[in-house]
């Protein structure tokens, strides 16, 4: 889970774009939206594909992105739960 | 400053390839939009223009070798044919030729394209294309500005004829329907799954539309009654360079803009062609701009339940809808729009119908956060 | 700067050296990042009041639209087996994106129009900036040229007001395109 962790937030750096952040400057429970990383509507659309393409997960619904994307913890548990890649 | 004028126009789409033919259908609440294979084998709703009509039509009226140019480009010069032979001017050195696409040839990037065309991905080389076909004199300006482009072609030759560096203008807009594109709005999860229903209650999204539109604008006028274009505007909602701005600043500013240099109050407005994409996001916002500016109560309607949603020509086509709109004194209904989804009130015209109609407004929204309005009076000498 | 830099070399450099704090910069596509920077300069100074910048028209132009992202767009489906198309790429794939960017760093709500042309084109540009003027649409108009295609790139601005210090002629404004 750590592991998948970490990728994730490593994932997540070069799939949006996110200059002069490490991974370790994310941490599990900080808010993806809003206050945390303030990442944006696109940023949204951009991790679904990443969900798909990373980790084989469709989201039939993309306003499911709301409860997914909460924070690293959150979506880490969701992948590991759903993942076929 | 010149007055501006508008002469002659064409629409070629799958609901015809003339504007009678157009406007026809239209009255009829005859839809381009079905059910096409774009993507591999899943299909999604689109307006698309037949390959093999075009290609017909094209010999019969250019006599040109129809692999001597790209689908857009056929579309454009037949669509500019029927403008010109209408129009009250002919083309001179003080004619100015512009060009509305967002994203041109853009089938030539698909490698499997003939090769020798490749050069024509550039927007330069399709102007030169059309420059070339019917003798313009002067370079063209081709407008890519997101789906504004079709009224800001508009807008921007008319502000060039007022100040004088031209004496009319030919506008030609145009834009397929390609994969790129198609891809591109459905990883933004903007097409819809349905044909699309402006301001409705359970709109989720866009159609695609192919077509091509023209216009002639000059600032010379022999007839007894006409169409001015009295006032416009632009203003950008500087908030987010995909998503419109929640109060809808953008466009209430280019609305105010028009009605200002018109001197016309929001009250003389008897029709509103609104950009209806039939987005959560837009359709909402374009609400709340009207209403702001107090046209909740002005007749008002999206036309891309009849075209789809045809990018560069967009703004064109459905100026010229209006422009007949006004000829006739006919209202046309907003195809799609059922259950009203906006939180605030509009005026939909949920039936055609006869009206008196001297004043309108067309305005339009795009990416990149763009906004324009364009205000069209009828003229009696 | 160092002319044999590469883009992604350059606008770093540029980025750090100019100590901006806007991590979007980041998001942007090559041609946005290049309008950025070159626009920068110029609507950060107190020459134009805040006011008026608010109203600053903008009009951009180039050569090859945004086909430098086109073509990476194109690149994420042409295989069937591997059909991944960005949103975060798409939205870059239109010319006018890069106005969109400079109104929301510089918080301009003014005109916009990007014209795509042969080549850069002073005549254009000076009667739409004048007529813009004329018709009191705007006080202040941010003109230029940029564009980037096949790693090549080429970023001009100025800025055009009813009063100045220069005259604002197809002439002048071709000089200082082609001095550069």
């Amino acid at each position: 889970m750590d592991e998948l962790k970490k990728q994730l937030k490593r994932n997540i750096i070069s799939q949006l774009n996110l200059e002069d952040i490490d991974a370790s400057d994310i941490n599990d429970h900080d808010a993806l939206f809003g206050d945390g990383l303030n990442l944006d509507s696109i940023d949204a659309l951009e991790l679904i594909v990443m969900l798909e393409k990373d980790y084989g997960i469709i989201l039939s619904d993309p306003s499911e992105g709301n409860t997914i994307f909460k924070s690293i913890e959150v979506l880490s548990r969701y992948i590991s739960e759903n993942r076929t890649k | 400053m010149k007055p501006v004028y508008i002469s002659s126009n064409n629409i070629l789409s799958p609901l015809g390839f003339n504007t009678a033919e157009n406007i026809s259908q239209i009255s009829r609440e005859k839809s381009a939009i079905k059910l096409q294979n774009i993507i591999g084998k899943i299909p999604s709703y689109a307006a698309l223009i037949d390959n093999d009509y075009l290609n017909q039509v094209f010999k019969a009226q250019a006599n040109c070798d129809i692999c001597d140019f790209t689908k857009l480009e056929k579309m454009m010069l037949l669509s500019l044919i029927d403008t010109i032979s209408k129009s009250s001017f002919s083309i001179t050195d003080r004619t100015l030729l512009i060009i509305s696409t967002t994203k041109g040839n853009i089938d030539i990037l698909n490698s499997k394209i003939n090769h020798k065309l490749k050069n024509r991905i550039y927007l330069s080389e399709l102007g030169k294309k059309i420059k070339n076909f019917f003798g313009f004199k002067n370079e063209p300006i081709i407008l890519s500005n997101a789906c504004v482009s079709g009224v800001l072609a508009i807008v921007v030759a008319k502000r060039l004829i007022q100040n004088e560096f031209y004496d009319n203008a030919f506008i030609v807009g145009g834009d397929l329907i390609s994969e790129f594109t198609l891809s591109g709005f459905q990883s933004l999860q903007a097409i819809s799954d349905r044909p699309c229903k402006p301001f409705s209650k359970y709109r989720n999204g866009i159609t695609l539309g192919e077509a091509a539109a023209s216009l002639a604008i000059t600032s010379t006028n022999n007839s007894e009654k006409t169409i001015q274009i009295i006032g416009d505007g632009s203003s950008n909602d500087a908030n987010h360079i995909s998503g419109p701005s929640r109060n809808g600043e953008g466009l209430y500013r280019s609305i105010q803009s028009a009605l200002e240099e018109s001197k016309t109050s929001p009250e003389r407005l008897d029709y509103i062609s609104a950009h209806g994409t039939g987005t959560l996001y837009n359709d909402e916002m374009e609400a709340i701009a009207f209403n702001r500016v107090k046209l909740e109560d002005v007749p008002i309607n999206g036309l891309k339940g009849y075209f789809g949603h045809t990018l560069g020509a967009s703004g064109i086509i459905e100026t010229i809808v209006g422009l007949h709109s006004m000829n006739n004194n006919i209202l046309y209904t907003s195809l799609g729009t059922d259950e009203l989804g906006v939180s605030v009130p509009l005026n939909v015209i949920r039936k055609t119908q006869k009206r008196n109609i001297k004043t309108i407004l067309k305005t339009a929204s795009g990416f990149g956060g763009c906004n324009t309005a364009i205000i069209f009076k009828k003229i009696k000498f | 700067m160092d002319p044999k830099l590469s883009f992604l070399e350059f606008s770093k450099k540029a980025y750090k050296e100019q100590n901006f704090d806007y991590p979007k910069f980041f998001k942007m596509d090559n041609l946005s990042k290049l309008a950025f920077l070159a626009s920068d300069v110029l609507c950060n100074n107190d020459i134009i009041k805040a006011e008026d910048k608010e109203h600053m028209a903008i009009v951009l132009s180039n050569r090859s639209s945004s086909l430098d992202t086109d073509r990476k767009h194109q690149s994420t489906i042409i295989d069937t087996k591997s059909y991944y198309p960005s949103p975060a790429l798409f939205v870059y794939t239109l010319p006018n994106i890069t106005i969109g960017e400079i109104s929301i760093r510089q918080k301009i709500k003014g005109e916009n129009a990007f014209f795509v042309l042969d080549k850069f084109n002073a005549e254009i540009l000076t009667q739409y900036a004048a007529s813009l003027i004329k018709n009191k649409k705007s006080n202040f108009v941010l003109c230029g040229w940029v564009d980037y295609d096949k790693r090549k790139y080429n970023g001009f601005m100025y800025i055009v007001a009813r009063n100045g210090i220069y005259k604002h002629s197809k002439e002048f404004i071709n000089k200082i395109f082609n001095s550069n």
